[in-house]
């Protein structure tokens, strides 16, 4: 994810610039590598822990909106998996689920508005529907990574009304949202893991 | 990108440094990150606390002080403080009536000084905020997440820490914040945009002979894009908008003809010259006048015009002593 967040730092912050204020791939990458750093000598702490720092530390270094929002995502996630040294899949999916949850409740906002949810909300509805298929774990999460960019291709055709792309208003179509697609890019990275 | 920097990832920090060494007698930095608070710390009034992306000097950092703001937090370039670092400031100036968070209404500020006084009210910390939005470029409907605080915010920082300083109550300087944010109109033009240093190019491009119309001041774009007409020409474009917003017709006002950075006095003062003119015509008085770079946006080339609708106590409160580095009463 780190690594990812460094290569992407430019494409998002372009994304960023066409309809916003041209920051969301810097802060992620800046956000991202704290995470390294405090995390590296975490050695056998339980996964709960590990994304509960790597939720602090996001909220504290990637900062703007973003840094509220990741961070409000990997805190919940770290509470389902307190004491846990190990994630199953269903695991995960409960993780995008309160993922979900915090970040409509700290951001005030719902499916449809241009953000991040368009991407994360139906990647959490495909993954549950391949989890309930029976699929395997790879099979599931790359059903929602195909879920999350069909969410960021949908990003391109609406308006954004939430954020800072909210004050261009119609203009903000035919633009991608930055937010939708570094978790797209995320998620990715975590097909890939497995 | 051309600039008088080092490394780009050391801008912020070294200009709050630079800022520190220069006004050491006013203002210090917390160690545990760019928090800016006033040398005097005084008790029994309400302590009054801003905070927001860099590259808007000298707001917050400049109007810390007596008067002003008892705490200015300081993000990356255009990003929003961390609420971490957010409630260190709170921490740091509370003091025995609580403490009044005065953001500008930008999705990051607001959900970072929402977690911030989230974790202040664990410590017992009386917290309250207002949210200034005085940018009429931005229609305030369902469609967007509502108004943006740009320049107007200089003054109602400057009307909210004079009611701070006379001992009034945490509700009473909140309600008096809130009169001067319901009372006070800007909007922004830009021909030139800024460069973030970690970003190495501009946010947007203009022709030569474009002008980028309700401009934010984020380098974000503006509300729309048309070809540069004469200074008189634009500014009566922004006062149009304003004076439709609000009925300002036989009221005082305080205006404020604002530089984005790279905009010269020269062309500030041309401009206010038209603007004072325009507003006289239409028989509103000019109670005071502010004309210079309060808030910027880098080195991006365009200015701000804010109205602020006097009544009789936001006048004293206009009027009351300031000791800031950039606000001076």
């Amino acid at each position: 994810m780190i690594r990812c967040m460094e290569q992407e730092k430019e494409f998002l912050t372009d994304l960023d610039n066409a309809i916003a204020d041209g920051d969301h791939g810097i802060n992620m990458a800046r956000g991202f590598c704290a995470v390294e750093q405090k995390i590296a000598d975490f050695g056998s702490k339980d996964i709960g822990t590990v994304l509960k720092t790597a939720g602090m530390t996001l909220v504290s270094a990637v900062g703007g909106s973003a840094g509220p929002l990741y961070g409000t995502a990997f805190m919940k996630s770290g509470m389902i998996m307190n004491g846990k040294n190990e994630m199953n899949i269903s695991d995960f999916i409960e993780c995008i689920k309160v993922s979900v949850e915090g970040i409509m409740q700290r951001g005030k906002a719902v499916r449809g508005e241009k953000t991040m949810l368009d991407a994360m909300i139906p990647s959490l509805e495909a993954m549950e529907k391949a989890f309930s298929d029976g699929l395997s774990d790879k099979e599931i999460i790359e059903h929602g990574v195909e879920a999350a960019k069909n969410g960021v291709e949908f990003t391109k055709t609406i308006a954004a009304t939430k954020g800072r792309a909210s004050y261009i208003g119609e203009r903000s179509i035919g633009h991608q949202d930055p937010g939708a697609t570094s978790y797209t890019f995320l998620l990715d990275v975590v097909a890939n893991a497995l | 990108m051309k600039k008088f920097i080092n490394k780009v990832e050391n801008v912020e920090n070294e200009m709050i440094q630079g800022l520190i060494k220069a006004h050491s007698d006013k203002i210090r930095k917390l160690e545990c990150g760019n928090v800016l608070v006033r040398n005097n710390k005084k008790e029994g009034k309400v302590a009054i606390i801003t905070g927001g992306g860099s590259g808007h000097e000298p707001s917050f950092g400049g109007y810390v002080g007596t008067g002003m703001l008892d705490a200015a937090v300081a993000g990356a370039i255009y990003t929003s403080p961390a609420a971490d670092i957010i409630y260190e400031g709170i921490k740091a100036v509370s003091a025995d009536k609580g403490v009044l968070m005065i953001p500008m209404n930008d999705t990051g500020d607001i959900m970072n000084f929402e977690m911030a006084a989230e974790m202040a009210d664990m410590d017992g910390i009386s917290t309250a905020m207002v949210v200034t939005n005085d940018d009429v470029a931005v229609d305030n409907s369902l469609y967007t997440v509502g108004r943006r605080g740009v320049a107007g915010t200089v003054l109602v920082h400057k009307i909210a820490g004079a009611m701070a300083e006379t001992g009034a109550s945490l509700e009473e300087v909140k309600a008096v914040a809130q009169k001067a944010i319901d009372n006070v109109r800007t909007m922004g033009v830009a021909i030139n945009p800024s460069t973030i240093p970690s970003a190495g190019k501009p946010g947007f491009e203009l022709a030569d002979n474009e002008m980028e119309v309700g401009i934010g001041i984020h380098g974000e774009p503006g509300v729309y894009r048309d070809t540069l007409k004469s200074a008189d020409e634009i500014a009566d474009v922004l006062l149009d908008k304003i004076l439709s917003d609000i009925d300002y017709s036989n009221s005082e006002v305080a205006v404020m003809v604002n530089g984005s950075g790279g905009t010269p006095l020269m062309e500030l003062y041309l401009i206010n010259n038209h603007v004072y003119d325009a507003l006289t015509e239409k028989g509103i008085k000019i109670y005071k006048t502010l004309v210079g770079n309060y808030m910027t946006s880098i080195e991006q080339e365009g200015f701000s015009v804010t109205l602020l609708k006097l009544d009789e106590q936001l006048k004293t409160l206009l009027d009351a002593p300031a000791d800031t580095i950039a606000y001076k009463a």
